[in-house]
């Protein structure tokens, strides 16, 4: 499988007219966990279009985390197609998942995952050193406000901070689809929305498609569609007509 | 510099007491390695230029008399280059610093010229003048022993006339780097010397002109000594040739040899153990390193970093640890080679010093560690490999604890919630609680492999000087003796007990294997002078069969009941096959017994002895030395307690370096061990034990959740510690603790158990005391915080 390297800056059209980044198709994921098997995904159909910013809504355990980390090429799921711009990520083999999470895929997670032992500008560093394209750390840490904390280790940031920090690592690559897990579900509602509003800034100005994953069904507002997950499947799909700002989302 | 390098960085640095720690046991392999490996390139390459420069001979032989007209006939002998005839003889010397005489083996050298062949080097002085026929040239070893200077005087009993003769110079030669007399095991210098004198006037003291006793060939290049020796032996025989026999068994060489070899198996042994430990240590910590930092790898996954690229980070780890240590061990290895050398010199004195490391044992040092830090690291980079992200994402379920069966067993009341915690966290993963043992234990085990030493030493002196020689002294004669010559000097005050010997030089011959020896009779029962098997049983010989040492046993590869070959090279040289009646586990040399009856026999003579060994009374010595000193049939007298002395002074000058290096690495690793093994159980505990605290824990309630584990640990650590220790020692003397010299017996003593023991009480008390410290500042806010 090959994959396109270079990234795409759309200009906003209308979501249908887009092209298709991610498309699923009878997705199931099983867990065995000893004796039973825990089924994460029963079935799942779904797109994903270039530029778009879609929020995955479910309770926990409604398997969205699944879908996220099978989308992001961390996982693979038990039956069903993944296509990534038609290159299907089921029939990859680990090296070129690698490659496609190295180039096209940028991960926020909810406890930010940084490394503790670098500091701002190095956890960024980890990203830009392998990647094709990079933005320079420092523009990174830019684009999320935090230029004037690059030399700061993750431990001397607030937890708003250090996911900031965990964003401009995800941007710094340039991702073509950035991929948030519960990003806000560590944080209080003031810095939450300080974080929203760096990745809703990253999917306005970059075009790059997002996916958030959240249990609070506020922060759907701020999507072009929503897809509510309940019990392994797709429960619904909404589109909004506007998106709200982070900052006018009612908690 | 790569944002992961850094993080590799930054990690090392947060655990630099372990990353210390581990490195010294690296660098104590490193440094064991190149100390020995580069003593013994340099004593070998010092031992090859000595021989060279001085023309060490090829072939030795020794005879009873030959007229020196044979010169050109052995001269011709195919392959031979150059021969030097000499005479040799052995002389009582009477140094007026000792009651007891000493005995100096006289070797003529040429005074027209410079010998041609086992050239002497002057220390101090200047060569013996041709025109002063009392000069002498004495070793240095002697003359340091006695303060003997060039112009000072020597008398000595020459054929039974007192002499005196003036040391013109201080004398070292190649074929007297260890001066050892037959059946010792080792240098006194205090009591043996060599001479070397005005040929002409040694012929003329022992009746020699003429002739010659001694004779030292040099073979053209190439040529293997056997044909050579076969064509001397034949045309010495009929003069009393003893056989000849090649450098490699030449008993000054042969001792540098098995030194050198038991240096360069050092060397190799004992490295291997530590990095064996080394590798283990790395497993374990980079093993936790790998679970502490489960989400960390998630991360560099999600992000886009390989397999490889994650593999590489871990492996780069113990890379930058063995590097660390490498750095230090060599350094260190170098420093104490270089001292070994000095060491080594004070008592080989050799002439000139080749020091020298070469590249190719710091390359096998650095290859070595290298791929043992590999080794350590595999298991724990193959965990960080496996790991698949998206699991490593969510947090880690809680661990499957369960009622310990000290609870099941009803006996969980007696225990309190803090000793609870114990007792079920040692029993949740029996497989890592039995890896925290075995790593402590190793610490204990390394302190009895590096000090079993000293009790395998002391068990030899004890069995082979106490147990096994229970005479006094050695009387040597000239010439054999009718028996009558015993008892004479049975008659000699002061003289308690009398046991007669007969030594006759012979080969022994089995299947292709032969060996140049000789063989020792003694009574079938002997009191004084008796032959130990195992450190316990004396034996008794019987007649007609010969008793092996087992180091002889094996030189010819005969066993008890298989026949060996004789050929006895003095007097009638009778040519016998015997049966080999039993092998001895002796601990000291290798030595062919038989009953002195058979031996008379075998040699065809009535009741004849070579020297007896004796019992005297304490207070008399003197008188008895006086008078041995003055009786010309008396060769040499050896006394026992000086070979007691110089066979602890030689293990002090060698073994005890050996020995204090090897328990100086075993207490750096002991310490290594437990002290990683207390920082890994606190950095994987802080969590608990902070949550504890907020709980309402005080300091000493967490400090005895944590260090009354590591205490338990301990206490089964220590004997399983002992008895891997006693493992080790037993695979080092399997393995290494065998030359032609001695057999280091398997003796582990208490003292050595006790040390062991000590060793692990101490580095588990310090480790302890360090986490206590790191427990009474544990940031609470901070570690709960941190999921890390």
């Amino acid at each position: 499988m090959t994959l396109p390297s270079e990234t795409t800056r759309v200009e906003p059209q209308a979501p249908s007219d887009r092209a298709t980044v991610f498309e699923a198709r009878q997705v199931t994921k099983v867990y065995p966990m000893g004796d039973v098997d825990v089924h994460a995904l029963r079935g799942v159909d779904f797109a994903l279009r270039e530029s778009e910013f879609i929020v995955l809504l479910g309770p926990s355990g409604s398997g969205k985390s699944t879908l996220l980390n099978i989308l992001g090429g961390l996982d693979v799921p038990t039956s069903g197609d993944v296509f990534y711009r038609g290159d299907a990520l089921t029939t990859a083999d680990e090296s070129t998942l690698t490659r496609y999470r190295r180039n096209h895929v940028g991960f926020v997670f909810q406890f930010y995952n940084l490394i503790p032992s670098l500091t701002a500008r190095e956890n960024v560093a980890l990203v830009t050193d392998i990647g094709e394209d990079p933005l320079t750390p420092e523009e990174a840490l830019e684009r999320v406000d935090l230029g004037d904390r690059l030399d700061h280790f993750p431990s001397q940031l607030s937890g708003g901070q250090q996911q900031r920090v965990a964003i401009a690592r995800a941007i710094a690559k340039n991702p073509d689809v950035l991929l948030c897990d519960e990003p806000t579900g560590a944080l209080d509602i003031q810095t939450g929305v300080v974080v929203l509003e760096a990745i809703a800034k990253v999917n306005r100005e970059l075009g790059t498609t997002t996916a958030v994953i959240t249990h609070n069904a506020s922060i759907a507002e701020m999507a072009d569609r929503v897809v509510a997950l309940a019990d392994g499947r797709i429960a619904s799909i909404r589109e909004n007509s506007t998106r709200k700002t982070p900052r006018d989302l009612s908690w | 510099m790569p944002a992961i390098h850094r993080k590799l960085l930054r990690d090392l640095w947060r655990i630099k007491g372990q990353v210390l720690a581990i490195a010294l046991v690296i660098a104590a392999a490193v440094t064991v390695f190149i100390m020995y490996l580069g003593a013994f390139d340099s004593l070998q390459l010092t031992r090859a230029a000595y021989y060279d420069r001085y023309r060490f001979a090829d072939v030795f032989a020794s005879l009873k008399r030959a007229p020196r007209r044979l010169e050109d006939r052995i001269r011709e002998i195919p392959g031979v280059a150059q021969a030097e005839l000499r005479v040799s003889a052995d002389v009582s010397l009477d140094m007026p610093d000792m009651a007891e005489p000493a005995v100096a083996q006289f070797v003529s050298i040429p005074v027209q010229r410079r010998t041609m062949l086992n050239d002497v080097f002057i220390r101090r002085g200047r060569y013996i003048d041709p025109n002063r026929p009392n000069e002498v040239l004495v070793n240095e070893g002697f003359a340091l022993a006695h303060g003997l200077e060039p112009g000072d005087s020597i008398a000595a009993v020459v054929n039974g006339t007192r002499r005196v003769f003036e040391i013109a110079g201080v004398a070292l030669s190649p074929e007297f780097v260890y001066i050892i007399r037959p059946g010792n095991v080792v240098p006194d210098n205090e009591h043996h010397g060599v001479v070397w004198m005005n040929e002409r006037e040694l012929a003329a003291a022992f009746d020699m002109e003429g002739g010659f006793n001694d004779v030292a060939l040099r073979l053209m290049p190439g040529v293997a000594g056997d044909d050579v020796i076969a064509a001397l032996d034949r045309m010495l025989e009929r003069y009393g040739g003893r056989g000849a026999i090649t450098r490699d068994t030449q008993l000054s060489n042969w001792f540098l040899t098995n030194e050198l070899s038991q240096l360069q198996s050092f060397g190799t042994m004992v490295p291997i153990i530590f990095l064996a430990v080394a590798a283990f240590l790395l497993n374990v910590v980079l093993g936790r390193i790998v679970t502490l930092q489960r989400e960390q790898i998630a991360a560099l996954k999600a992000l886009g970093y390989s397999n490889f690229e994650v593999g590489l980070h871990y492996y780069l780890w113990a890379l930058a640890v063995a590097v660390i240590g490498i750095a230090i061990g060599i350094g260190g290895g170098t420093w104490l080679a270089s001292s070994m050398m000095n060491l080594y010199n004070d008592f080989f004195r050799f002439p000139i010093l080749e020091f020298r490391i070469s590249p190719s044992i710091i390359a096998a040092a650095v290859a070595v560690s290298l791929a043992s830090a590999l080794l350590g690291a595999r298991g724990a980079v193959r965990r960080a490999v496996r790991l698949p992200p998206a699991e490593a994402m969510r947090p880690q379920t809680p661990a499957q604890y369960s009622v310990s069966l000290i609870e099941r067993l009803g006996l969980g009341s007696w225990l309190s919630p803090p000793t609870r915690m114990i007792v079920r966290n040692l029993t949740r993963r029996p497989l890592r609680t039995l890896l925290s043992i075995v790593g402590i234990a190793f610490g204990g085990a390394m302190v009895v492999e590096g000090s079993f030493f000293i009790d395998a030493m002391n068990s030899i002196v004890a069995t082979e000087f106490s147990v096994a020689q229970r005479q006094d002294l050695t009387v040597t004669f000239v010439e054999p003796r009718s028996a009558g010559a015993m008892y004479e000097i049975a008659g000699l005050d002061g003289v308690m007990n009398v046991e007669p010997m007969r030594a006759v030089p012979a080969r022994l011959r089995f299947g292709h294997r032969s060996r140049q020896t000789s063989i020792t009779g003694l009574v079938a029962n002997p009191d004084l002078m008796r032959v130990v098997h195992a450190g316990r049983t004396a034996i008794s010989f019987p007649p007609g069969g010969l008793v092996l040492s087992r180091q002889m046993s094996r030189i010819i590869g005969a066993a008890a009941g298989d026949t060996v070959t004789i050929e006895v090279l003095e007097g009638s040289r009778p040519t016998r096959d015997v049966t080999v009646a039993r092998v001895v586990d002796d601990y000291l040399g290798a030595y062919v017994y038989m009953e002195i009856d058979t031996v008379n026999d075998l040699m065809r003579e009535s009741r004849v002895v070579s020297g007896a060994v004796l019992q005297v009374d304490g207070l008399r010595t003197d008188a008895i030395y006086d008078r041995l000193k003055n009786t010309p049939s008396v060769a040499a007298v050896t006394l026992k307690e000086a070979a007691v002395e110089g066979f602890r002074a030689t293990i002090e000058q060698n073994m005890d370096v050996i020995i204090f290096f090897n328990q100086v690495f075993s207490s750096v690793i002991a310490f290594g061990v437990i002290y990683n093994a207390a920082r890994i159980s606190l950095s994987e505990r802080a969590w608990e034990l902070a949550s504890l605290r907020v709980l309402g824990f005080t300091k000493g309630e967490i400090a005895y959740v944590l260090l009354g584990e590591f205490a338990l640990l301990t206490a089964v650590a220590i004997p399983t510690g002992l008895l891997l220790g006693y493992g080790l020692a037993w695979l080092t003397v399997e393995t290494i603790g065998t030359t032609e010299l001695y057999r280091i017996p398997l003796v582990v003593g208490d003292n050595t158990y006790a040390r062991a023991t000590i060793s692990v009480l101490v580095a588990t008390f310090v480790s302890s005391a360090v986490v206590r410290r790191r427990l009474n500042r544990l940031d609470l806010v901070g570690v709960l915080k941190a999921r890390e």
